[in-house]
């Protein structure tokens, strides 16, 4: 624990350095743009600026990306407020409240609540991280293949039953994502399979690629079918209405603390940011004295989804630094980053990469005050973003994903993927098939095998080696209750209600 | 625009044709998923599950769920639009280009088809003048030259302009 400190200093220490410093800024300027833009948000925001960073250092190139991602989580909240647009999924709650306080002439109010709710929900969800990461990492040292599958398991069973999606379109949408992941190379036998001769096909479908199309091209593509046009109010906010709002907010710490606690929870568990922040909206109306008031301009209904969103975004990072199982698509991004620069994600980097994973802890504090005073300085600059027209910003964003999509491998045939991926993403999401779980599949596809065939390698073959000991009996039962989760709430909810439906008849 | 677009057609393809149709293209990429594990086996080898083995059973997955989702789908009832016509056409007007360009890059480099997809953008979907079209055209593939090729020594596919100027 004391040693834990002394590394998140010399963590500090790292990040302080002016060329991080400069790179903190940059990434937290460029993360808000990312997230007050239509087509951009954390995900493929992160992935394409991805190239930027080949050059640097990877402590530097976690700062900066990292700060990208707070910068998005910020940016949401702009688009949401002033403009009733929310730039990022997990930000459509704030429009509920937080739009008409605009309206009512209060944006500069709602603005500052929620942006000091993100960032203490992220602040909340960093200490969390400093204290848990390293026993968690520590923890999974331990752990033998099995271990490791059913830690995928979980996660991906997660989804299935966390998400609001259909279950079945969930595990089809997931099943592609492990099916794309597995063209190529077999990491095991060296064996090329799926790949029916095609030289293109030899590496597979990068991550990178499909996050870049399916939410940016795919997001671009529902933005013009809507054909929208932004009209927003006027960003005006000063020190006067910042010092008032904050002498506010003291009063709903309850509400705040709930919110952080929903946000880690829904954050370590793949579910995600924008459930939290329903979830934490939604409870915050249920609680509430001013309940009914909700919807018109409540600040509580502005604190209490930002907070979440943040803390879980943030805490989203906690399994991808201790575990290498990403939370969230942006998590998975910056994993991908990882093994970019040559980093092995999982338990072994607090012990081999100590400044790195410290860096990064400590580039999650400081990130997050320079953001909080970044946007509430700012504000007016990035909502003028917006009033750019989206005929001009439409073809840049393109020629964006395009360069971010070439540089992941100098190939121009991934551009053309891109293209496929994302015309495949506005398809599907129009269908209602969750693109999350597909990201996280590619990415994890090849990692979940290895550990799913080392695991029947040593028990010849037997599904009795996932039962084998208390830890990952438990992980896998834990698992198969989040898959069938809907169900056991159905079976519940009918049990309760036959109770209820008994009574008045006797 | 919402306005315009109620007025000019109100038809479109089906929410439920459309469904269907992606249903039955996921499963059949799931059956090319199929036939690829097992032309490399997907059985029990010398060193344990063959390189098919985890695809394979990946793609029976996905063809029962998506069966399960057709099922659903058809039982559902189809009033629902997936789009208007005008609307698909808005999005086919990105498509479209966006295909051209995606083409181009290879042959006439990346920034002069940037270059070019803007101002088309700019002009056709955004009426602007020539003149600002061209400038806004001009000015980001300029920055983004700077930004990647010389600031961040990032290299982008490159065409004869390019070479022209001697890069």
């Amino acid at each position: 624990m004391l040693e834990d400190i002394g590394n998140l200093f010399h963590g500090f220490a790292v990040v302080a350095q002016p060329f991080n410093l400069v790179l903190m800024v940059v990434g937290i300027v460029l993360g808000v743009i990312v997230g007050v833009l239509p087509g951009l948000g954390g995900a493929n925001g992160v992935a394409i600026l991805l190239p930027l960073t080949f050059s640097m250092s990877p402590t530097s190139a976690i700062i900066m990306l990292s700060c990208i991602y707070w910068g998005a989580l910020f940016g949401g909240a702009i688009t949401s407020i002033l403009f009733n647009i929310p730039g990022e999924p997990w930000s459509v709650a704030t429009t509920f409240d937080g739009y008409p306080m605009a309206q009512q002439g209060r944006a500069g109010e709602a603005l500052t609540a929620a942006f000091t709710s993100s960032f203490v929900g992220a602040l909340f969800a960093v200490i969390m991280i400093t204290l848990v990461a390293p026993l968690v990492a520590s923890f999974a040292l331990r752990f033998g293949p099995p271990e490791i599958f059913s830690v995928y398991f979980l996660a991906f069973c997660s989804f299935v039953g966390l998400s609001k999606e259909p279950p079945f379109k969930t595990v089809a949408s997931m099943m592609l994502g492990f099916g794309l992941g597995t063209v190529g190379l077999d990491q095991v036998t060296g064996q090329l399979r799926l790949t029916f001769g095609l030289p293109e096909l030899l590496n597979g479908f990068d991550f990178l690629i499909a996050v870049i199309g399916l939410f940016g091209i795919g997001e671009i593509l529902l933005t013009m079918e809507e054909g929208l046009s932004f009209r927003g109010t006027a960003a005006k906010i000063n020190l006067k209405v910042v010092l008032q709002t904050w002498k506010e907010l003291p009063r709903y710490w309850l509400l705040s603390l709930r919110s952080c606690l929903i946000g880690c929870w829904m954050g370590i568990s793949p579910a995600g940011a924008t459930p939290a922040s329903f979830m934490s909206y939604g409870i915050a109306k249920r609680i509430s004295k001013s309940g009914h008031k909700f919807g018109t301009g409540q600040i509580e209904g502005v604190v209490a989804p930002e907070t979440a969103a943040h803390a879980a975004g943030t805490s989203a990072l906690l399994p991808m630094i201790s575990l290498g199982v990403p939370g969230s698509p942006t998590a998975a991004v910056l994993l991908g980053g990882l093994l970019i620069w040559g980093l092995q994600p999982g338990p072994l980097l607090f012990t081999e990469q100590k400044d790195f994973v410290w860096g990064l802890i400590a580039s999650m504090y400081m990130g997050n005050i320079v953001g909080l005073l970044i946007v509430l300085t700012c504000v007016p600059l990035f909502a003028a973003i917006l009033r750019i027209p989206f005929s001009v910003i439409a073809p840049i964003i393109m020629v964006f994903c395009a360069i971010g999509a070439y540089t992941v491998h100098n190939n121009a045939f991934d551009i053309v993927m891109m293209l496929v991926f994302g015309v495949a993403g506005y398809v599907m999401k129009k269908c209602n098939y969750p693109l999350a779980p597909m990201v996280l599949a590619i990415v994890l596809g090849d990692k979940a095998e290895e550990a799913f065939r080392q695991s029947l390698l040593s028990s010849q073959g037997g599904f009795s080696v996932f039962w084998s000991n208390g830890l990952v009996s438990t992980i896998m039962t834990l698992g198969l209750i989040a898959l069938f989760w809907p169900l056991l709430q159905a079976a519940w909810a009918r049990l309760r209600l036959g109770k209820k439906g008994l009574r008045p008849a006797q | 625009m919402s306005d315009h677009a109620q007025e000019t057609g109100g038809t479109g393809p089906s929410h439920r044709n459309v469904e269907i149709g992606v249903t039955l293209a996921i499963i059949l990429i799931a059956l090319i998923g199929i036939y690829g594990s097992m032309k490399v086996g997907f059985g029990w080898g010398a060193e344990g599950p063959q390189a098919g083995f985890f695809p394979f059973y990946v793609s029976v997955i996905v063809i029962i769920s998506s069966v399960i989702n057709l099922m659903n789908v058809v039982v559902a009832d189809g009033g629902s639009l997936f789009a208007r016509w005008n609307q698909l056409r808005q999005v086919g007007a990105v498509v479209l280009p966006t295909a051209i360009y995606v083409l181009a890059i290879p042959y006439i480099g990346i920034y002069v088809s940037s270059a070019l997809l803007i101002a088309a953008f700019m002009i056709w979907f955004g009426r602007y003048g020539v003149a600002m079209a061209a400038a806004v055209a001009v000015v980001v593939p300029v920055l983004t030259f700077f930004m990647f090729e010389i600031w961040f020594l990032v290299p982008l596919p490159k065409g004869p302009l390019e070479n022209f100027l001697g890069y």
